[in-house]
């Protein structure tokens, strides 16, 4: 026989017993579903943080306050302990000397009013090499200077979300935006920059001078320094740098607060690659589940669908026996079984496609997670609904063919 | 090689079962040869030997001792793909239950067979096509089997076993599931295929329809218990 005629035979079976060949794939539908989902989202995760590592720089350092081990993240409320001051920034610069480029960064949410617009969004006070340590590009206007890093100089350079949100239109560039009612003279545009991990919005910000963001912003502060900052950004001459440097810097911390080497500092420094690891590292635990997930619903669609060729070589016992008699060879009656219940996988295998497309694009629009799908995705889950179909249709298409055509001819 | 006339050659032929600790004689030391063009009744009681003689000689089984040969071929010196090849291009089965393919039109019914041929026969449908015509059902081709009648699917089940132009038709029974007009006119079908040179062997109790045969071969216990011939009806 042909493998066409084997197909044929295939279809022909299954579509006379279509409800009980649908009702048998759902497992594998299942199964490829979710295969296809978590292949989805582990690979939406990885672009997304590839981008990332793309859009940090992978020589630059951030210095945070607070101790190290709190969860990661700069996601200190405005007041939280800011034990890092600028004299720390000036005492890095000097002692540091792989050290190029030093910014310190506070932030705080506060509502913006631009004629009706009201928009509340991250304000950042940040140091002069800030946007040249993110590698932030302007779209247009200008940077910040030296010269704005005093208290008087109430400027602010605007995220692509601000500006459509707020401005809707209007050229921001010398616009007064009133940032919590102070009001701030548009300097500059920034370029968009996407969602950071987990769907943070980078573009939804405003950038002020750090001593502006500090006077006007944040009000009187009495727990902190008067030039607290709340996290620096140091980007290094190269990436070979990295681990050094972020010695040497924790060592100038430490010995400015004369600090015993046993104590638990009160900053820590983290480098763009170590966040990008405990990112990934937590991408990997969630894909390992649903890469689980759907391995288990596979080997269970699997076994549904072994018991149900079973049956069906029960039930077409004479079937077979009277193959064997018109001249059908052994291999004839394995192909046969096993081409239906690669058959029957393969089509369980598309609708799970079908299936886990549409579901990678609900959970992309529900959770807001970036999903990417690949070709490759869907020739993986074609490529595990035959290897189900063959690993549970060998079983079943053996028995077929060692049935003895004397006694399946007398099979009632 | 010796041409031999003879389309079946069994010698010295016997056949055990197993069942449970109990073994059962099914054939004991038969030897009868069939020649091409005969038209043969295989007669007993259940439990005769009939059955097994028959599945033997169609190369569904293969003896405990003893030599079968079937159109010059040693079956004890085949393997099973070679035992499938001679069932597929040499022996056409009919069986009591007619045995077609449920929901499949006659057509396809009859071109199964042809579908195991290696290499691939190219005019498999125009085959099958005459094959119904042959046995009169050439305007129920795309019939299924429930829109026949009892008779009309054994004719199907004559087409599927000639659709290959076999040397011999074996038939288990043919009439047993039919009533005696439809019995009587399959008869008459296999006696025209008879006439046009095809070897049949027919397994019956039923001494009607072994008479329309040309010889009749009596076992009982495994054993040939009597070979007679006789002129048939016709």
């Amino acid at each position: 026989m042909t493998f066409i005629q084997h197909l044929a035979t295939a279809l022909t079976a299954l579509r006379l017993n279509l409800v009980r060949s649908i009702l048998t794939t759902l497992g594998v539908i299942i199964g490829v579903a979710s295969l296809i989902i978590m292949v989805s989202i582990g690979a939406g995760a990885q672009s997304a943080i590839d981008k990332q590592i793309a859009s940090l720089g992978t020589n630059m350092l951030q210095i945070q306050s607070g101790p190290a081990n709190m969860g990661g993240g700069r996601r200190d409320a405005v007041g939280a302990a800011q034990s890092l001051t600028e004299r720390d920034i000036r005492a890095l610069r000097e002692q540091v000397p792989a050290i190029v480029a030093i910014a310190g960064q506070l932030s705080a949410n506060a509502p913006l009013v631009y004629g009706n617009a009201n928009w509340t969004t991250q304000v950042q006070g940040v140091g002069a090499e800030f946007l040249e340590i993110r590698d932030w590009p302007l779209v247009a206007g200008r940077g910040l200077e030296p010269s704005d890093m005093t208290v008087g100089a109430k400027v602010a350079i605007v995220g692509q979300t601000v500006v459509r949100e707020v401005f809707d239109g209007v050229d921001p560039i010398g616009a007064e935006l009133r940032i919590r009612n102070v009001p701030f003279v548009v300097i500059g545009v920034l370029a968009a920059k996407g969602q950071a991990g987990f769907g943070r919005d980078q573009d939804d910000v405003v950038l002020v001078p750090l001593a502006a963001a500090r006077a006007r912003l944040q009000g009187g502060r009495a727990r902190s320094a008067p030039d607290a900052v709340q996290q620096i950004y140091v980007e290094l001459a190269s990436s070979k740098e990295l681990f050094n440097a972020a010695t040497d810097i924790e060592d100038v911390l430490r010995a400015r607060r004369q600090l015993d080497p046993t104590d638990q500092a009160p900053f820590s420094v983290r480098n763009t690659a170590e966040l990008v690891r405990t990112r990934t590292e937590a991408q990997a635990t969630m894909a390992f589940l649903l890469g689980a997930t759907s391995v288990i619903s596979l080997i269970v669609g699997g076994i549904g669908i072994m018991n149900i060729m079973l049956v069906s070589v029960t039930e077409r016992t004479r079937e077979i026996g009277l193959r064997m008699a018109v001249g059908a060879r052994k291999s004839d009656i394995l192909m046969q079984f096993l081409i239906e219940t690669v058959t029957l996988c393969l089509i369980g295998g598309a609708l799970g496609i079908v299936a886990g497309v549409g579901g990678a694009y609900i959970i992309a629009a529900l959770a807001d997670w970036p999903i990417l799908l690949r070709a490759e995705t869907v020739a993986i889950g074609i490529l595990a609904s035959v290897v189900v179909g063959v690993l549970f249709g060998i079983l079943p298409s053996r028995r077929a063919a060692s049935l003895n055509p004397i006694e399946a001819l007398r099979h009632e | 090689m010796s041409v031999s006339p003879n389309l079946i050659e069994c010698t010295g032929v016997s056949k055990l079962y197993r069942m449970g600790d109990q073994e059962v004689s099914a054939a004991r030391d038969v030897t009868l040869s069939i020649a091409r063009g005969e038209y043969v009744a295989v007669m007993g009681p259940s439990g005769s030997g009939k059955s097994t003689f028959m599945n033997l000689i169609g190369a569904l089984d293969v003896p405990t001792s003893g030599h079968i040969r079937v159109a010059g071929k040693d079956l004890g010196e085949l393997d099973g793909n070679a035992l499938a090849q001679l069932r597929n291009e040499t022996i056409g089965f009919v069986f009591q239950q007619f045995n077609l393919l449920a929901r499949t039109s006659a057509l396809q019914n009859v071109m199964l067979p042809l579908s195991y041929c290696r290499p691939q026969r190219a005019d498999a449908e125009d085959r099958a096509r005459r094959s119904l015509e042959r046995v009169g059902l050439a305007d129920r081709m795309q019939h299924v089997s429930s829109q026949l009648s009892g008779g009309q699917q054994q004719r199907v089940a004559i087409a599927r076993a000639l659709v290959n132009d076999p040397a011999l038709l074996l038939a288990d029974e043919p009439t047993g599931a039919l009533d005696s007009a439809t019995a009587e006119e399959l008869m008459k079908l296999l006696e025209e295929l008879n006439r046009s040179g095809l070897t049949i062997v027919l397994v019956t109790h039923d001494p009607e329809v072994a008479a329309s045969a040309r010889r009749q071969i009596r076992f009982k216990d495994g054993k040939v218990l009597s070979d007679t011939l006789t002129g048939g009806n016709s």
